[in-house]
């Protein structure tokens, strides 16, 4: 998470909302966006207990359409590395961009809306970069709009979430709504009242995440708050998507880094047919890769692991990584933290050692992910 | 904001009581509420001689690392280990049982001025408003 300056920073729809409930904000990915209210910790153990409610307003919604599903699917197709033939209307899935060296641009999420017409929901801090790289790829009969500054964004997440969500829509004035699946999407409404709902979050939770109008955007939120969500900030999406080992592009991932490397080959498509950076994955996954992004759990009470601490062979003065991720867990009450292991070190039970100002605190390698649970 | 009266405080928001032997240092109540949630503390070594401004301890919140400055100069002779044990408790009692360690004074913080150029309570309370 990099704080910048103030200056500049784009402001949510819900930026007086978070003032008004005593919110710190901190500059992200060029935004000011709220890191916490209460608490990193009272906001977390909400979303594992009951439920909370994200301002996820800076993400990017990009839209991907044509007259010929196949055309468009085809070209999905070969630059997403997951396959979205595998996508009916209504579903969804996690893919990933990479350059022509297998590096991850960035990691999404895509929904099929239509026949032909699919939601891209991307990180803020890649809109710019992932529409550039998209353009450039671009091929006739298949047109990209980027509505980001158009739409405002709220994430409902925690095992009571579908109750709160179902109470939203109804305060709204809508008829309850027939809640989509997991990965799925819903819309509804129209003009400035049209929304869309998609089952998914970033906390390893029940949840939803719901797109609607900026201007309309308060009016959920408020909704949301009403129905008994928690205001939660990045400080406890941070913490809360790093016990479930979901990575964070620009700490975990990047261009230097492939999907195989970072542990998600699961949504890497070989079979599908060609796609940008398919040759160096093929190549990954044949022969093997060098470092894997590993699980690491400090075996005592020790400091909250934070990201470029060094990563050293257990008793040795050999660095063999830096942290990509790290922080306390509140779920477990234990350093935990993410790193590009060399692939001997990378194996459950592995044991090395994280500096923290010059002291050396005991790391396992531990099964992802830290906390086990729902969805 | 509580900012009790007898005790003087640093712009980087230690507190030291000096009017005891040994003096008692510890965080403000204001930088407690800054720093949310403390989760792990790291202290000086009983025997350690510090300088007025070192760094000699370190507060960790989820999501920062923050050095803790000698207020004044001397010698650390106790810690508390109680902070260690739960930092929780710098956050519900930062000027009492949230205490961090205690200095004996050196020549310098005693006679030397370090003292008298710290904050009183009305300068402090301006610092933070």
């Amino acid at each position: 998470m990099s704080e910048t300056g103030s200056e500049q920073l784009n402001r949510s729809p819900l930026d007086a909302e978070h003032v008004a409930l005593g919110a710190r904000m901190v500059g992200f990915a060029g935004w000011s966006m709220p890191i916490q209210y209460a608490g990193v910790m009272p906001e977390h153990r909400a979303v594992r207990d009951a439920v909370g409610v994200f301002d996820i307003s800076h993400m990017g919604q990009l839209w991907v359409e044509g007259d010929d599903s196949s055309a468009v699917s085809a070209w999905l197709n070969s630059v997403l590395c997951n396959d979205v033939c595998k996508l009916e209307i209504a579903e969804g899935q996690y893919t990933l961009m990479l350059n022509e060296a297998g590096g991850v641009v960035d990691d999404l999420l895509i929904y099929r809306t239509a026949e032909a017409q699919y939601l891209l929901v991307v990180n803020a801090s890649r809109i710019a970069v992932d529409v550039a790289h998209l353009q450039d790829l671009m091929v006739d009969g298949v047109q990209l709009r980027n509505v980001s500054d158009e739409v405002g964004a709220i994430a409902v997440q925690g095992p009571r979430s579908a109750e709160v969500f179902q109470k939203m829509v109804i305060a709204a004035g809508f008829a309850s709504l027939e809640l989509p699946p997991r990965n799925g999407i819903v819309s509804s409404g129209d003009g400035d009242q049209q929304f869309s709902v998609c089952r998914t979050g970033y906390t390893g939770e029940d949840g939803f995440e719901l797109f609607c109008p900026a201007v309309s955007t308060v009016g959920w939120w408020r909704r949301a708050l009403d129905a008994g969500a928690v205001p939660c900030g990045l400080g406890a999406r941070d913490t809360l998507r790093l016990e479930k080992c979901y990575p964070l592009n620009g700490s975990d991932l990047s261009e230097q880094r492939t999907p195989i490397e970072a542990g998600l080959g699961f949504f890497v498509a070989l079979d599908k047919g060609d796609f940008v950076g398919r040759s160096v994955l093929a190549e990954q996954k044949a022969n093997g890769v060098e470092q894997r992004l590993a699980a690491l759990q400090l075996v005592d009470k020790g400091p909250p692991p934070r990201p470029h601490y060094g990563v050293f062979e257990a008793g040795g003065e050999t660095q063999v990584a830096e942290l990509s991720s790290g922080t306390m867990s509140p779920t477990l009450g234990a350093g935990i933290g993410m790193a590009y292991l060399p692939i001997a070190l990378a194996k459950v039970g592995q044991r090395v050692d994280i500096d923290v100002r010059g002291r050396r605190f005991a790391a396992e390698v531990v099964k992802k992910p830290f906390v086990k649970g729902a969805p | 904001m509580n900012v009790p009266e007898q005790l003087k405080y640093r712009d980087s928001h230690e507190w030291i009581e000096a009017n005891v032997d040994p003096a008692k240092v510890g965080i403000s109540d204001h930088a407690q509420a800054e720093l949310t949630d403390l989760v792990y503390i790291e202290l000086p070594e009983i025997g350690r001689l510090v300088t007025a401004g070192e760094a000699v301890a370190v507060v960790e919140s989820v999501k920062s690392a923050n050095d803790i400055y000698a207020p004044v100069g001397g010698e650390v002779v106790e810690v508390n280990e109680a902070v260690v044990n739960d930092p929780a408790l710098v956050n519900t009692d930062a000027f009492g049982d949230g205490w961090l360690f205690k200095l004996k004074l050196d020549e310098g913080a005693a006679g030397g001025g370090e003292l008298a150029a710290l904050l009183d309570a009305d300068a402090y309370r301006s610092h933070i408003s």
